[in-house]
């Protein structure tokens, strides 16, 4: 029974990490950037549904939707500002920006909502508790886990049929080849930050509805293990983003159970490393391969 | 030529410099390519022929001078605004998108067009590769470099494109596939494209030719028809290795 609520809520966590890990892997495949702000996105998109839930007294539903339009305009401002103009410079000086943005958003987010930790307000996502047997099962670890399975399956649809999903896989292989296709590629960038974005504000509405204490540093912890997950999956991969996500959520949830609660993300890290020594490309990656 | 004249050029470029960083890559070229022509630019590796590709379909931004397709300038637009303006390039090193299928390289080659007419050009490039239509489901990364080839030529051709630049389309092949690639050029040529040709083959390029810029460190050196310079004695001591 222990086991099974532990993988339960393995699965749940890993669920918020796979859906985090989208984020960056789209990111990473097609900007060929790491967004380390993306974590930062993930504590504004839980910050708004709060406001909209306390504050404003919007019914749930529009709350989380409010929070993933704003999350989606903040991505491609984002990207417009700070990265567009560094789309020829150095990687490092993309990275560095990337950190600079991180910081300025939980900075603002201190300015606006203060130091001190809000408890997130209860929802129709956390009302409920199903009981099997002796099992009980809160209803945000059920909503979460659809909700990664229904993100996963559109996303994995839209990249394969749509014209912009099908330009995205465009610009991640070949930029320039993509360019002569006449594809925007700016555009398809700002596409891609907007839907990790709008991902994020759904991460941090499910991550507050399990772990409901919000301050402005919420969404670094999760953003640095979601990007583990991603590199664990093997970057720029959508489904090995699901597999990372969840396997290093119930690795985690696991390690602090049978091995020690202080160790479990140190438990997390090793794991990543031995795959990462196997398998540098990660679980699903693809090997790099040499432009004629 | 004297009848060529009278009549506008399809593409027209004067005075084009490019430079890659502190790099005077192009050092002011001037060309034109007519309408129904094949033009080939040939010249030693590193001579500039893909720079200048390159930089009129609008990858790499010029220092100075004017590209116009169709007597409208594209000065300053971006490869993606160019295309649907009908100029098609097929770049050096192929660049299909090795991931997709053949089908989805080829819709991705009408990216620009109303999805309408996706069917339609895709049935027009398979008369010509029926080869490609009997590996439409396959990964491209998986084809053969003569197969690969003809992807990356069929893509190119699948937007329309009043005038097609071809950049090393010989480039590792087996003599044999060299020649087809060639018969295909003729053909296109038949069927009334226009097309930019660089080559590191002179030989066959000038001879599938009507007219040949000969480049050296980004200058164009020699210029006429492609059966004069087919006799020219140093054409042929520096390309044709006589
Ligand atoms: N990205 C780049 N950065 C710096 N220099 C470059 C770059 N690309 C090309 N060059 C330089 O510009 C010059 C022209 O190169 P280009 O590729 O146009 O030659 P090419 O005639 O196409 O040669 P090849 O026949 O080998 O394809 C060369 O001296 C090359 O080293
Ligand atoms: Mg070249």
């Amino acid at each position: 029974m222990i086991f099974l609520d532990n993988l339960i809520n393995g699965l749940s966590l890993g669920s918020i990490y796979a859906i985090i890990a989208l984020g960056y892997t789209m990111v990473y495949g097609i900007a060929k950037m790491l967004n380390f702000a993306h974590g930062d996105v993930i504590m504004v998109g839980a910050y708004v549904a709060f406001c909209g839930l306390q504050y404003w007294g919007l019914p749930p539903v529009v709350a989380i939707l409010a929070s993933m339009a704003i999350c989606t305009v903040l991505g491609i401002t984002i990207e417009g500002l700070a990265y567009r103009p560094l789309r020829q410079a150095a990687s490092l000086a993309v990275l560095i920006t990337a950190i600079g943005m991180s910081y300025l958003l939980q900075n603002v987010a201190l300015m606006i909502w203060g130091a001190n930790p809000k408890s997130f307000p209860p929802t129709f996502i956390n009302s409920t508790t199903f009981r099997l047997g002796q099992l009980r099962v809160s209803s945000a670890t059920v909503i979460t886990i659809l909700a990664n399975i229904v993100i996963m399956v559109s996303l994995t649809l839209f990249t394969a049929k749509t014209k912009m999903g099908k330009a995205m896989r465009c610009v991640s292989e070949d930029r320039g080849a993509a360019e002569l296709m006449g594809i925007n590629v700016n555009r398809t960038i700002s596409v891609t930050f907007a839907i990790g974005s709008a991902l994020a504000a759904i991460a941090g509405v499910l991550l507050c509805s399990s772990y409901p204490i919000l301050q402005p540093t919420t969404g670094s912890m999760p953003g640095i293990k979601a990007f583990t997950a991603a590199v664990f999956g093997g970057i720029g991969s959508i489904p090995g983003a699901m597999l990372g996500g969840v396997l290093l959520g119930v690795i985690e949830i696991f390690g602090k159970a049978y091995i020690s609660t202080e160790l479990g993300d140190a438990i997390v890290f090793a794991v990543l490393i031995v795959v990462l020594l196997v398998k540098p490309t990660g679980l699903l990656g693809k090997p790099v391969r040499e432009k004629v | 030529m004297s009848e060529k004249e009278n009549k506008s050029p399809l593409l027209e470029v004067r005075d084009l410099h490019v430079f890659y960083g502190a790099i005077h890559a192009i050092k002011g070229i001037s060309l034109q390519v007519y309408d129904n022509e094949i033009v080939t630019l040939i010249g030693a590796n590193g001579a500039g022929k893909s720079t200048t590709l390159n930089t009129i379909a609008g990858l790499l931004k010029p220092r100075q001078g004017t590209i116009e397709l169709i007597g409208q300038s594209l000065g300053g637009l971006g490869a993606s605004r160019i295309v649907p303006k009908g100029l098609s390039l097929c770049p050096e090193g192929r660049r299909i998108f090795q991931q997709m299928t053949v089908r989805e390289n080829l819709e991705m080659g009408c990216y620009t067009r109303p999805n309408s007419e996706i069917a339609d050009s895709i049935a027009d490039v398979f008369e010509r590769f029926p080869r490609l239509k009997e590996r439409e489901k396959q990964i491209a990364g998986t084809l053969s470099g003569g197969e690969q080839q003809m992807l990356a030529m069929a893509r190119a051709l699948m937007s329309k494109p009043s005038i097609l630049m071809l950049d090393e389309p010989s480039m590792g092949l087996a003599p044999i596939l060299v020649e087809q690639i060639f018969g295909i050029i003729a053909e296109l040529h038949e069927a009334g494209t226009t097309i930019l040709l660089v080559e590191q083959n002179a030989q066959m390029a000038l001879h599938v030719a009507d007219r040949a810029y000969v480049m050296e460190t980004g200058k164009i050196t020699l210029q006429g028809p492609a059966e004069e310079l087919l006799h020219n004695e140093a054409v042929q001591k520096a390309y044709l290795g006589s």
